[in-house]
């Protein structure tokens, strides 16, 4: 079966599993916009793929069924009626699909009737079935309201005044289908209808087998994965072990003749390593996803309004730590809801917004995840915190006393201390804190608290990802080895103090001029407190040179002088002894391939222990810094040559892989090449068209790859990966390039992916002719990193000044921060705050009630159009849609040109 | 000798050897007696962890139980002393000693308490003291011992 195809089968089977449960909690609680929500996006997905896949029945049906959810959403009343006919539909959904499991087309036959009936329910259009909407007591008029309208705008043709793009259906099709009375399935050959029963009946066990295919996922038991993982982290080990007796033996007269399948050896414990790790790796979302629920019933139950809001979903960790952290994380949050958050009259009189914000947020961080749960109520006391240490001799009054607030705040760990004054249903019980506290522990992580009276608490929790395998640089210092993980390392700079990298001295203080900025130098020495070897001392460090690591914790670096540098290495993370905890520089140790133990440093205690004098400088720096760096977006770019010397960059984020091929593998099929790529033929592309090729030897490409879709895009040669700012300068008469940029300091003409995409698949997208309007400041939200990437360059290259972030909430705390922006192009479906909720948001903030905001979707659909025009957004655009989106943004400017006209 | 000797009071201790005096540790407590070496020494750590190795493919700590009673080992060196390996807590410790002796069975009736004025540190981790023939037997509880280090390490 078309890989395609089974892969949708299972995901719509799975999904049609959850909107059925979901839709029964729903028709139990109408009002529940989130799993109204949650079912409609499914629809959604469902539709859209049915669309791709050219499966024109379940596109039909599923968008109506999407319709009349639509309706609802909108607020329009929920019939018992309605859910059970999209029930049923879901249902026919079912048949469609297994069908279409067993005979991989499309079965023949209508479902107009079921689609009228949801479209009669959900008012788009009238139709001879009246009585279906009488038996309906009048409990619809808000569609009856609707009813004139909607027609209309279907009548209209295109909604958008623009074209509609491959895989959009529009309602004008659907109702020309059902009038048609001629099913859309023409494209079936006429043959099948015959062949099919036949077909099924014969192979009826064959099909069977086949749809138990379907089925693709499976439930392990989690036991099963642990032992694979110490399994592997066995192997890794000795793999290690193996290569170390390589490394020795290298150099020796006679070539090993084990090299080449310790290689291989080498290169399947890698691959085997990443399955495992990624079958244990889940999403934090899914720890946190009934939280939501919690928090809104709190919320009723306290009586405070709570806005929840959830940074970084998808930041995975280790299922059994996941588990782990529930139940705390869970605990954490009521907490918050409860102790935290004041009644929205106290809020009020505090100056505050009624409604309360907690705020989770997860991260990676050097090895670590970092989950923190901030809310903005009322903060720890730390007054009656002391009088309750006392009370409960806890501590003497002296000792309270010399504590600083930190301290005393820290005692809400203390087992069996509570601070609510009054023990409620939701805690206060005094078993909470130290729960916490204990669980985090035991899995190696750690607690932190900051509070500040009146304005919140912030609790943080860092869990190391403990049994992980990182890649590590091996370095030594005074005639140790030590471990550090590779993430954390940005580069290593070779000093020498006679040359151009030296290191240079402020007080005591070593610094280092790198590129533009002054980078803190320590000795890994002086950190661990270890005597620095004889020879490898000042003396030595003014004429020979050294090397610097060059380190990277949050957004601080700062260079680590060793004395040597090894190899980078796969090293299996043990946790260290209880008995070494405390030493906050190192976060592990591991075992080397020669059987001895090192330590693993841990690049947050050694960036803490340098200065942390610089504390305060430096949290005033980071949020510069953080608004800097959205500013001038610094980019990762690929410099190639392609044709000519010249060199040429593209963001490197857009490229999937680099790849070679021989040329010899090149395979033609009219007139396109395309090569053997995992099990399917990948389209190649040359960069340079009409130049010479290569005929012979390697052949160097950027794969890009999108969903399904991989295409090859031939080089001449891959130079380098550059951080540089992406500023065109010069417009490009050069088919297939954006413009021209200073990168490195050489003009670089930048490829422009759009024009090379769709030269693979003609369908990838419409490429449009450079449209250059004046520099103006553009807010981006989309939290698809592809998309952002896609899109972005486009923006640049309309000239615009671009700032993207990656959720609804990000892009209105900037606009809150006072950032300012000419206008707001943002995604619909995003996590956190969608895009109507943000445009919302805009529009009833003063400063940003007037800008322009563009709506950017995958989904295109009449009800949000509408949602969209409601909310007085400018335009709602298709995400492939280039052209729509340039033109869009030129009808914005005239706008806003005629407003500061007036 | 044999085990039974003393009914259900006899208990089994290893006796191990710290500048000249004679220490027990349970038998059941005792996983390993090994001779360590490549010891990776861990800066910044309490000076009562001599390092840490790889024994088996199990990270060991190694604790220097001369620097935890506060005596001069004999052997001042970790290459050539003798290690007994312990389990607390799930993870593996490592106790340095000079000599290891052997193993002695004895009735737990004569177990006597320490003597009061014994070093307050020494009274801390140890359990009680046998009277043998021609000197005296410490006995140590090990968990306290760790535990001792463990919250010296939190402290």
């Amino acid at each position: 079966m078309d890989d395609l195809l089974n892969e949708f089968l299972t995901e719509t089977n799975e999904s049609l599993e959850v909107i059925d449960t979901e839709l029964v909690r729903f028709e139990r609680e109408p009002n529940n916009a989130k799993i109204l929500d949650n079912v409609f996006r499914l629809v959604h997905t469902i539709k859209g793929t049915c669309g791709f896949l050219g499966l024109p029945r379940l596109e039909m049906l599923a968008h109506a069924a999407e319709t009349l959810m639509g309706t609802y959403r909108d607020g329009a009343t929920v019939s018992d009626d309605g859910v059970s006919t999209i029930l049923m539909s879901i249902d026919k959904i079912k048949d469609i699909l297994l069908a279409l499991e067993e005979t991989e087309k499309e079965p023949e036959g209508k479902d107009e009737e079921l689609i009228n009936k949801l479209l009669v329910l959900a008012g788009v259009f009238e139709d001879n079935e009246q009585e279906n909407a009488e038996n309906e007591p009048k409990q619809e008029t808000d569609e009856d309201l609707i009813l004139p309208e909607e027609p209309k705008e279907s009548a209209g043709g295109g909604t958008m005044g623009r074209e509609l793009k491959p895989g959009e259906v529009s309602l004008d099709d659907l109702e020309a289908a059902f009038l048609n009375a001629e099913g859309p399935d023409l494209s079936l050959p006429p043959e099948k209808p015959a062949q099919e029963p036949e077909k099924a009946n014969a192979n009826q066990a064959a099909a069977k087998k086949e749809k138990a295919m379907a089925n693709q996922t499976i439930r392990v038991n989690v036991q099963t994965i642990e032992n694979l993982m110490n399994m592997v982290s066995e192997l890794v080990l000795t793999r290690n072990q193996l290569l170390e007796i390589s490394r020795r033996n290298e150099g020796r007269e006679e070539e090993s003749e084990f090299n080449t399948p310790l290689q291989r050896l080498s290169n399947v414990t890698a691959e085997l390593q990443e399955g495992v790790m990624k079958t244990r790796m889940q999403p934090i979302g899914s720890a946190w996803g009934k939280l939501p629920r919690i928090v809104r019933d709190l919320s009723v139950e306290l009586g405070k309004p709570i806005d929840l809001e959830m940074i970084g979903n998808e930041t995975e960790l280790d299922r059994q730590v996941l588990e782990l952290i529930r139940d705390p994380l869970t605990h954490m949050v009521r907490n918050s809801a409860d102790h935290g958050i004041e009644m929205p009259d106290v809020r009020e009189k505090a100056g505050k917004s009624k409604t309360g914000t907690i705020r989770l947020s997860a991260h990676h961080e050097g090895g670590h995840i970092l989950i923190s749960i901030a809310d903005d109520g009322k903060g720890l006391n730390t007054e009656k915190l002391s009088e309750k240490l006392i009370s409960q001799g806890l501590a003497s009054e002296s000792e309270v006393n010399s504590m600083s607030d930190a301290q005393i705040h820290k005692y809400i760990f203390h087992p069996g201390f509570s601070t609510a004054e009054k023990v409620t249903a939701v805690s206060g019980r005094g078993v909470g804190m130290d729960v916490v506290r204990t669980n985090i522990e035991l899995i190696g992580g750690s607690i932190d608290l900051k509070s500040a009276e009146g304005s919140g608490t912030t609790v943080t929790v860092k869990i190391p990802l403990t049994l992980a395998i990182i890649p590590a640089l091996i370095i030594e210092s005074a005639g140790e080895r030590f471990a550090i993980p590779q993430l954390a390392v940005s580069e290593l700079v070779r000093v020498n103090q006679a040359g151009e990298n030296r290191i240079e001295k402020i007080k005591n203080a070593e610094v280092l001029r790198l590129r533009n900025s002054l980078l803190p130098i320590v000795r890994l020495s002086d950190l661990l407190n270890m005597e620095r070897k004889q020879e490898k001392d000042d003396n030595v460090l003014r004429s020979d040179s050294t090397f610097v690591v060059v380190t990277e914790v949050g957004t601080r670096s700062f260079g680590v002088i060793v004395d040597e540098v090894f190899h980078t290495e796969e090293i299996v993370v043990k946790p260290m002894s209880g008995m070494l905890k405390d030493v906050s520089m190192f976060s592990g140790n591991t075992i080397m391939g020669d059987g001895s133990v090192i330590m693993i440093l841990d690049p947050n205690g050694l960036s803490q222990s340098i200065g942390s004098a610089h504390e305060e400088v430096e949290k005033n720096e980071l949020s510069d810094e953080k608004a800097k760096n959205k500013d001038n977006d610094i980019i990762s770019l690929l410099i190639f040559e392609a044709g000519s010397s010249d060199p040429k960059a593209v963001p490197l984020s857009l490229v999937t892989r680099l790849e070679e091929f021989d040329c010899s593998s090149v395979e033609r099929a009219g007139n396109r090449h395309m090569v053997q790529y995992r099990d399917r033929l990948m389209p190649l592309v040359y960069v340079n068209e009409e130049g010479n090729r290569q005929t012979e030897g390697a052949m160097p490409m950027m794969v890009f790859a999108e969903g399904e879709r991989v295409m090859g895009l031939v080089v001449d040669r891959i130079i380098d990966i550059v951080e540089a700012k992406l500023e065109l300068q010069v417009d490009s008469d050069m088919e297939g390039f954006l413009g021209s940029a200073i990168i490195c300091e050489r003009a670089t003409e930048v490829l422009d992916v759009g024009y090379f995409l769709p030269k693979a698949y003609s369908d990838w997208f419409e490429r449009k002719e450079q449209v250059r309007p004046r520099a103006r400041r553009l807010l981006y939200a989309e939290d698809s990193p592809f998309f952002r990437n896609m899109i972005v360059p486009v923006l640049i290259g309309a000239g615009y000044d671009v700032t993207a972030v990656e959720d609804g909430i990000e892009a209105f705390d900037l606009v809150q921060e006072g950032a300012k922006f000419d206008i707001v192009v943002t995604d619909i479906e995003m996590p956190n705050m969608d895009g109507f909720t943000l445009t919302r948001c805009l529009s009833e903030n003063k400063n940003s009630a007037n800008w322009p905001v563009i709506a950017l979707s995958a989904f295109v659909g009449e009800a949000s159009e509408e949602r969209a025009k409601a909310l007085g957004m400018f335009d709602f655009i298709a995400k492939f849609d280039r052209k729509g989106l340039i033109d869009a943004l030129k009808r914005t400017e005239q706008v806003i040109d005629v407003e500061v006209a007036a | 000798m044999s085990n039974n000797k003393f009914g259900n009071s006899g208990k089994q201790y290893v006796t191990i050897r710290l500048a000249g005096q004679l220490f027990g540790l349970p038998i059941d407590r005792v996983q390993d007696v090994f001779m360590p070496d490549n010891f990776t020494f861990v800066p910044l750590a309490e000076t009562q962890i001599a390092g840490v190795l790889n024994l088996r493919g199990r990270i060991l700590t190694a604790i220097d139980l001369s620097k935890v009673l506060n005596v001069a080992a004999v052997n001042e060196t970790n290459i050539e002393r003798p290690a007994i390996s312990v389990i607390y807590a799930n993870e593996l410790y490592g106790l340095l000693i000079d000599i290891i002796g052997e193993v002695v069975t004895l009735d737990s009736e004569q177990l006597e308490a320490n003597p009061v004025n014994l070093d307050a540190e020494w009274a801390k981790i140890s359990v009680g003291t046998y009277r043998l023939e021609d000197e005296l037997l410490v006995i140590l509880d090990i968990d306290v011992l760790i535990e001792e280090l463990l919250n010296k390490e939190a402290a």
